[in-house]
């Protein structure tokens, strides 16, 4: 594995039924950059994400994450891998049985021998860093918006402070002022704490604005550039992706057009 | 990752206090750190020409927001003690997450939490509020019962307004899906009833008494309360699970803005559903009832099916069967009250769901009983 790359993933197959969704895909995410994946309806972003993360078992391929390839780890391994990455989920899946500051205690408590009131304010300083008002911590998640809530997810997933943290579609759903917010707030996060941020999303402003690559998947692979690069790309998906209205649209606020 | 990487000492110089630190300053280590600092300076205190305090955090390899959290906390204990703090030769990087989180962590302290309340006081409040609770609660499900009452008029009045198809779907759900399980269980009460009635009376060589008890205890009571309590926990708690998902998904909403009324449309096809299926389960359940006390009496106590129906008609007549019969509506009709309005009442999460549903089925089998004893008590008034 290439010391650059904190992910590495060979000839990923995945499948369902008769529905091939990944046909030898291969992709790295190199340290410290963020990612960004994208992809029509259908066409298996978040089935890779969940497989690189564990979640769903490839049928075939090889997956390198942090060095180590998360599918032989078993234990002590597999718990001390975990604990390099986290994820937000959609709607950010926070435990709807424990307020916002528990919510962000349970890693912490699971995974590190700190005091009582170290894991507090630990937990608060997470809740202050995503910008979430302090009278959010005694909140229950059903009490919160779903901005958020997100806030409150990606406070979760940097809980242990990981190397790599995986965002689904963070900015769905959200205004456009605060999916502009959260994206700074991601890249601000992204580098304050030298994170690889791995992120599916549909959100062309996200994307011109705060990733540094793009992954888009199609025809069963990806294909992985600049914005610029993809740009000139003539498949006819990426052309209507990045070439559209909306896709010029978002060229143009962000003087890259 | 290993945690014995990171350390930190204290030493005192003529003009300062040097705290070195160094090593892997990540949240795995802060647990330690925390103890070997809090022995380094206890003893520690600003005076005798020392006021200054330098953490010398150069051999700092790596560091994370744990860490760097630590570095304030622990500058900030030093200032504490009457030292001037100042944190020397961090990289970069790490200045600029120290400073971000030396800005959170100020906010987060500055900031003022409500404390807990005193623990007596806050058992007395959860009583207090319990039974408030209890008596609004009773409040709305009696206004609740009032609008079904209302709406089932007009539904009799219009009868094509009601949904036929909903209905016959719960009636199919209800009854006939619980035909086995009901069946089974009344069977066994009614071998229960025997065996202990057998057991009991063959004291006094009154056996053939046995099949009394049967009759009159599985018509009366047995047949039609072991059938709701069974349907209370079976199709009540369906109502409020079905309702309460629809409240999450905003389907109920979705209803109200496109003008339909959602106790017109979720409610009424339940109501009168299980108040169909409850009797027919009921009567269903005093035959088997009685089949599983035929049962018994025949292989235990040498009365034969022909005699154990001739005892039986002599010891029941149509009031006792009516008696059961009677209740059935009327429980068919609380259950699915309790169950519908606990449905409607679920808030925003999953978790409400899973409470309310076991709300409806606490409530349902609770009012059940109630019913029954007011009907044993105006029964024994009547004189029946």
């Amino acid at each position: 594995m290439d010391p650059g790359n904190v992910i590495e993933v060979r000839g990923l197959v995945n499948q369902f039924g008769t529905n091939r969704i990944h046909d030898g895909l291969d992709l790295d995410v190199h340290k410290g950059e963020v990612l960004g994946v994208v992809g029509g309806s259908g066409t298996g972003k978040s089935v890779l994400l969940r497989t690189i993360i564990g979640l769903n078992r490839a049928r075939d391929g090889e997956i390198m994450v942090l060095g180590q390839d998360s599918r032989n780890l078993k234990g002590r391994e597999a718990r001390r891998l975990l604990r390099r990455w986290g994820v937000l989920f959609q709607d950010g899946a926070l435990f709807s049985s424990l307020t916002v500051e528990q919510n962000i205690a349970v890693s912490m408590r699971e995974h590190t021998r700190l005091p009582g009131h170290a894991i507090n304010r630990l937990a608060r300083l997470k809740i202050d860093m995503v910008g979430l008002p302090l009278h959010a911590c005694s909140k229950y998640p059903s009490e919160l918006s779903g901005g958020m809530r997100k806030r409150a997810g990606l406070a979760r997933a940097l809980a242990l402070d990981p190397e790599i943290v995986f965002l689904d579609e963070p900015t769905a759903g959200l205004d456009p002022i605060g999916a502009a917010d959260f994206d700074i707030l991601i890249r601000d996060l992204q580098r304050s704490l030298g994170l690889t941020v791995f992120m599916v999303t549909h959100d062309l402003d996200s994307l011109v604005a705060i990733t540094d690559r793009i992954a888009v998947l199609v025809d069963r692979k990806i294909k992985v550039g600049t914005v610029d690069e993809l740009r000139m790309d003539d498949h006819p998906w990426i052309q209507d992706y990045f070439n559209g209205p909306r896709g010029r649209a978002a060229m143009a606020s962000h003087g890259r057009d | 990752m290993v945690e014995d990487d990171a350390w930190i000492n204290a030493e005192r110089t003529a003009d300062a206090l040097v705290v070195a630190v160094g090593g892997d300053w990540r949240v795995d280590a802060v647990a330690n750190l925390l103890r070997a600092a809090t022995a380094t300076w206890t003893a520690e205190k600003a005076g005798d020409g020392v006021s200054t305090a330098v953490v010398r955090a150069r051999d700092i390899s790596s560091l994370d927001s744990g860490g760097a959290w630590l570095l304030v906390h622990l500058s900030r204990q030093l200032e504490e003690r009457g030292f001037t703090t100042r944190i020397d030769g961090l990289g970069d990087s790490h200045r600029l997450l120290l400073d971000r989180v030396r800005k959170s962590a100020d906010r987060i302290e500055i900031t003022e939490v409500p404390p807990n309340r005193n623990a007596l006081v806050s058992a007395l409040a959860t009583v207090g509020e319990a039974a408030v609770n209890a008596c609004k609660r009773a409040h709305e499900l009696l206004s609740f019962f009032g609008l079904t009452v209302i709406l089932l008029g007009r539904v009799i009045v219009r009868p094509w307004r009601l949904e036929l198809t909903a209905t016959l779907k719960y009636i199919e759900r209800t009854g006939l899906d619980a035909l086995p399980i009901v069946g089974l269980l009344a069977f066994l009460i009614g071998v229960v009833v025997a065996f202990m009635g057998a057991t009991q009376l063959k004291q006094f060589g009154a056996e053939i008494f046995t099949v009394n008890l049967v009759g009159v205890a599985v018509l009366r009571e047995l047949g039609v309360l072991i059938t709701s309590i069974l349907i209370a926990g079976r199709s009540g708690s369906a109502f409020t699970a079905q309702i309460g998902t629809m409240k999450v998904n905003q389907e109920v909403d979705a209803m109200q803005t496109i003008g339909l009324d959602p106790v017109e449309i979720l409610v009424l096809p339940r109501i009168i559903a299980l108040m169909i299926t409850l009797p027919l389960l009921t009567f269903y359940a005093n035959m088997m009832g009685l089949a599983g006390g035929a049962f018994m009496s025949v292989v235990t106590l040498d009365i034969s099916l022909t005699q154990f129906l001739d005892q039986l008609s002599g010891a029941i007549d149509f009031t006792t069967f009516a008696i059961g019969m009677v209740k059935a509506p009327v429980f068919a009709y609380v259950i699915a009250l309790v169950g519908c309005f606990e449905g409607l009442k679920v808030t925003g999460s999953a978790e409400s769901v899973g409470q309310r549903t076991t709300m409806s089925v606490v409530e349902g089998i609770f009012l059940v009983i109630v019913f029954d004893s007011i009907f044993a008590i105006a029964f024994s008034y009547l004189g029946i």
